[in-house]
């Protein structure tokens, strides 16, 4: 059913595949630097101001009153209840660091004030304090060093099993759906907090598990095929891998789509960040990693085991 | 044979899923509300579950499955009403000092608990609870310890003769001392400099007076933060289990702080009221007649005005012990244990002093709730810190002390307060709680049915899949990841006590998605191997053989990443590297071994023509597969 007919000439749409890779790449980067990341409440240091409703409370009434009172950054989010929510609001920087914390609570009676007279509803103020950041400098820091410390691990390990080149190729495919699920968040104003990290990590697993399965094919042809330039057998693992790439895709699609209807409000970022580098993980285990092979003119001498002299005697015709 | 395992092999698949069955089905039996009574300081008495009994019965609110020990007593309820009276019922009874905490109690049934099985715990998303940030004092921690140094070079440049002109902290990690001449600085620097690695000396002349600067390396400022930090969250692992919270959570987060989660409990003001004991002791010395007013402070002690010496001989936080004892003349004693540096500067302080006085401090941060009225005319209520000190005892010297020594002259009442108050008010540095949130069991409630149905929908959505698109061999990986999701269920609550979260449920069913895959791989190289003409039994084997490399190199990579997560990760990185590491054991084991099994038993040794593994397309001469055959 999935199988095609016919072979696809997957590797002959190479050219025009790594140019819009490059062009989605350069757009997230830009987005990133220019736009930044739509961080969450676990990333950002704030004033945090906990109110408790009479009855259940309508976020969009809170955003459009807060935005109406030049609040326009505060994230609202309910805690605990649908009738209790947390609004937070970024640091005032003219503010100093010790006063932050009186600060907190002079903007916190005015929300509640504000939102007192809009909604009509009993609020009670349960506080507002100054929040910093859970996850603080150190976490980003040593979690960077920890990518790269993943990263050479996955590189040794590829050269290893397979060859250098394939090694490269992994690693630019792991980028490239880290980079553009992280572009699509910053350019589609997406949170992201602790549980879209997570899917994060998620879609570094998903996309070197595409990856590793198509260089495996390609390795095998490699060793078993006496004939055919290197493009060819790699259009010709594509297409043997590529009932197995639908498949899997589609069963974890299943899977992420029950998750972001069924699965409550609170899974839904991550349900929807893992959508993303699904999709964009089974496009780059056929144009990337096999294309940055080919790129750096991958030969059937890379792949050859090591054979005993005896052994190439006798393979010889 | 082709394609038949050995009965050793049959058997011991049979085994691990039975194993993951008995060890899953706790999680089946839902947990009774329950009551956790403990004393704020002592131990509980035997008067106390006849107290509770009669005032329930009064209350008229039935109770059962009563647990008692020492430390605490646990009583089941019927409902979540019943206990709400019940707890209001009890306090009454019982008065201020006794901590009542609503919890949950597990009904695993005692044949499944004595095999070790056990629930999954829950994390706070998933049960409700209540969660806190607390932020440790660094700069009271460090200012400690200088203190601490301060003191000791006093009493080292006493002890050698050296004399100075005075000493000073001038801020929290620099210590200066003065001198009159070179020769006693010089002097002072080569007997100082062995003793107190941890401080960089520096020389230096000012108005005639030649100073020695002492400052802490920023090593050693590094070091302290992380043992205050480590100490101070050990003491609240004791606290905490006063609570009777089944699974808390207390873990660093960062280099100052540190997040507490309760699951179950839904009483933050109990909590607070537990953890903000925040104490700390100092031992000093009795202020010596005549000494300058300003160099010490007067207590209260029973009734009697003591003058209690500035200078801090010891920190709390060298005392590693404290216990309760009666002495060689059945005399009730508390035992002090203290660390090796602890016991030196004890021996140094006491050695000197036999026959003076030692005055122990508790020093308690306290929370106060204080009512004020806005401009507004409402009523607005603030939580203030205060400190609180408290001079709990005051004895003579008789020898010199070292690690061990023992307070006696106490009646046995206040020795079996003081022993558990001592252990766990060890605080190393004061703590401020930033961040409180309390999620209601509703809300977890509804999170975890949204989480499973959710689960529930996805491996249904998946199985239906796999048995239209693989027919029997799909049956067969179904039940290989029904297998699966047993297994790391079975795992997550018995072998390692993982917390489950939200984002731990999808990394389950994140699972469940990719477990599959290894299974969609093998069946794809067997339809191949059927679409080149092999016979049946043979393009099994050989679909399992093919594919077993690609699987292994796959999930190896994938593994090796969850294990450098969960290695630099913190809280739900960690949790979801780990559900990720057991799920791909799990899946390797169940979709390679469990599925051949299965496979194994239908067609195994059998001559039948086909395989029910769907369609599959045969490879037509001019194929580039044919490449694959030489020709």
């Amino acid at each position: 059913m999935l199988l095609p007919e016919k072979q696809i000439d997957f590797m002959g749409a190479r050219k025009i595949a790594g140019v819009a890779s490059a062009i989605l790449v350069i757009v997230s980067i830009l987005s990133l630097a220019f736009n930044s990341l739509e961080f969450g409440l676990d990333f950002t240091s704030g004033t945090s101001v906990r109110l408790s409703y009479s009855e259940a409370v309508v976020i969009e009434d809170v955003n459009q009153t807060l935005r109406d009172n030049g609040y326009e950054s505060a994230v609202v989010v309910t805690f605990g209840s649908d009738r209790d929510i947390r609004i937070l609001l970024p640091v005032d920087e003219t503010v100093a660091v010790g006063e932050q914390a009186a600060q907190a609570v002079i903007v916190g009676e005015s929300i509640d004030e504000m939102l007192q007279n809009s909604s009509g509803s009993e609020i009670t103020l349960l506080g507002s304090d100054y929040v910093s950041a859970k996850v603080g400098g150190e976490l980003v820091e040593s979690g960077g060093i920890g990518m790269l410390v993943a990263l050479a691990i996955i590189m040794v390990y590829i050269s290893m099993r397979f060859q250098f080149k394939f090694s490269v190729g992994a690693v630019v495919a792991l980028a490239h759906d880290l980079i553009i699920t992280l572009g699509i968040f910053s350019l589609f104003r997406i949170e992201f907090n602790l549980n879209t990290l997570a899917a994060l990590l998620a879609i570094i697993g998903y996309s070197l598990n595409d990856t590793i399965v198509v260089s495996d094919r390609i390795r095998e042809n490699f060793r078993r095929l006496r004939k055919g330039t290197p493009l060819e057998m790699v259009n010709i693992s594509l297409n043997q891998t590529l009932s197995r790439t639908l498949i899997t895709s589609l069963t974890t699609l299943l899977v992420l789509f029950s998750i972001l209807f069924i699965g409550g409000e609170s899974t839904q970022g991550f349900a929807v960040a893992l959508i993303i580098g699904v999709v964009i993980g089974t496009y780059s285990s056929i144009y990337i990693a096999s294309n940055v092979i080919l790129y750096m003119n991958v030969t059937r001498e890379d792949l050859m085991l090591p054979v005993k002299e005896g052994a190439e005697l006798d393979d010889t015709p | 044979m082709l394609n038949k395992y050995p009965a050793w092999k049959n058997i011991l698949i049979l085994i691990v899923v039975i194993l993951g069955f008995l060890y899953s089905l706790p999680n089946l039996y839902p947990d009774d509300p329950a009551l956790q009574i403990s004393h704020e300081l002592t131990e509980l008495s035997q008067g106390d579950m006849p107290v509770i009994t009669s005032a329930l019965e009064a209350a008229e609110v039935n109770f059962f499955g009563e647990e008692i020990d020492t430390e605490s007593i646990r009583i089941r309820l019927n409902n979540l009403d019943d206990q709400l009276r019940a707890k209001t019922a009890i306090e009454d009874a019982l008065g201020e000092s006794y901590i009542v905490a609503l919890n949950l109690a597990p009904t695993t049934p005692g044949w499944l608990q004595a095999i070790g099985a056990g629930k999954m715990n829950l994390g706070l998303d998933l049960q409700g609870g209540v969660h806190f940030l607390m932020e440790v004092d660094m700069d009271a921690a460090i200012i400690r310890r200088m203190e601490d140094n301060l003191s000791n070079v006093r009493t080292i440049l006493r002890e050698q003769r050296i004399r100075s002109r005075g000493l000073n902290l001038i801020s929290n990690s620099h210590l200066e001392v003065r001198f009159a001449n070179a020769e006693d600085r010089s002097q002072a620097r080569s007997e100082l400099v062995t003793i107190f690695p941890e401080l960089q000396m520096q020389s230096r002349e000012a108005e005639g007076v030649f100073i020695l600067d002492m400052r802490m390396t920023p090593a050693t400022a590094l070091q302290i933060q992380t043992d205050t930090l480590q100490a101070n969250r050990t003491t609240l692992l004791n606290r905490v289990d006063t609570l009777g919270v089944s699974e808390p959570t207390v873990q660093q987060q960062g280099s100052d702080r540190i997040v507490v989660e309760l699951p179950g409990m839904q009483d933050p003001a109990q909590a607070i009221r537990i953890l903000q004991r925040i104490a700390t002791l100092e031992i000093h010395l009795e202020s010596e007649l005549g000494a300058p007013s300003l160099s010490y402070e007067t207590y209260d002690y029973e009734g009697i005005p003591v003058n209690v010496d500035n200078n801090v001989v010891l920190q709390g936080d060298s005392i590693s012990n404290a216990v309760y004892q009666l002495d060689q003349n059945s005399q009730p004693s508390v035992v002090l244990s203290l660390d090796a540096q602890g016991g030196n500067q004890m021996n140094r302080a006491t050695r000197d002093n036999v026959g003076r006085r030692m005055d122990i401090l508790l020093i308690e941060t306290k929370s106060r709730t204080i009512t004020s009225i806005n401009e507004g005319g409402e009523e607005i209520e603030d939580i203030e810190f205060y400190e609180e000190k408290e001079l709990i005892m005051h004895a003579t010297i008789q020898q010199a002390l070292g690690r061990q020594f023992s307070i006696t002259g106490l009646t046995p009442r206040e020795a079996s307060d003081l022993a558990p108050l001592i252990r766990s008010g060890s605080l190393a540095a004061p703590m401020t709680i930033v961040e409180q949130s309390v999620i209601g069991p509703s809300m977890g409630q509804e999170n975890l049915d949204q989480g499973l149905l959710g689960v529930q929908v996805a491996a249904g959505l998946v199985v239906l899949f796999m048995m239209f698109y693989y027919r029997a061999f799909g049956m067969a990986a179904n039940a290989a990841l029904i297998m699966n999701i047993l297994m790391i269920v079975a795992v997550m609550s018995s072998i390692i006590p993982a917390t489950l979260t939200l984002p731990g449920i999808v990394g389950i069913v994140l699972t469940v998605g990719m477990a599959v895959d290894a299974n969609v791989l093998i069946f794809t190289r067997i339809r191949e191997e059927l679409g080149v003409g092999a016979p049946p039994q043979q393009a099994i084997d050989a679909g399992y053989n093919r594919a077993f490399t690609t699987i292994i190199d796959a999930n190896l990579t994938t593994f090796l990443v969850a294990a450098v997560l969960y290695t630099i990760g913190t809280g739900p990185v960690r949790g979801f590297a780990i559900t990720l590491m057991i799920g791909i054991i799990t899946s390797m084991f169940t979709a390679i071994v469990g599925t051949r099994a299965i496979v194994n038993l239908i067609y195994g040794g059998k001559s039948g023509k086909t395989l029910s593994i769907g369609s599959y397309r045969k490879i037509a001469k001019q194929d580039d597969l044919n490449i694959a055959a030489g020709k």
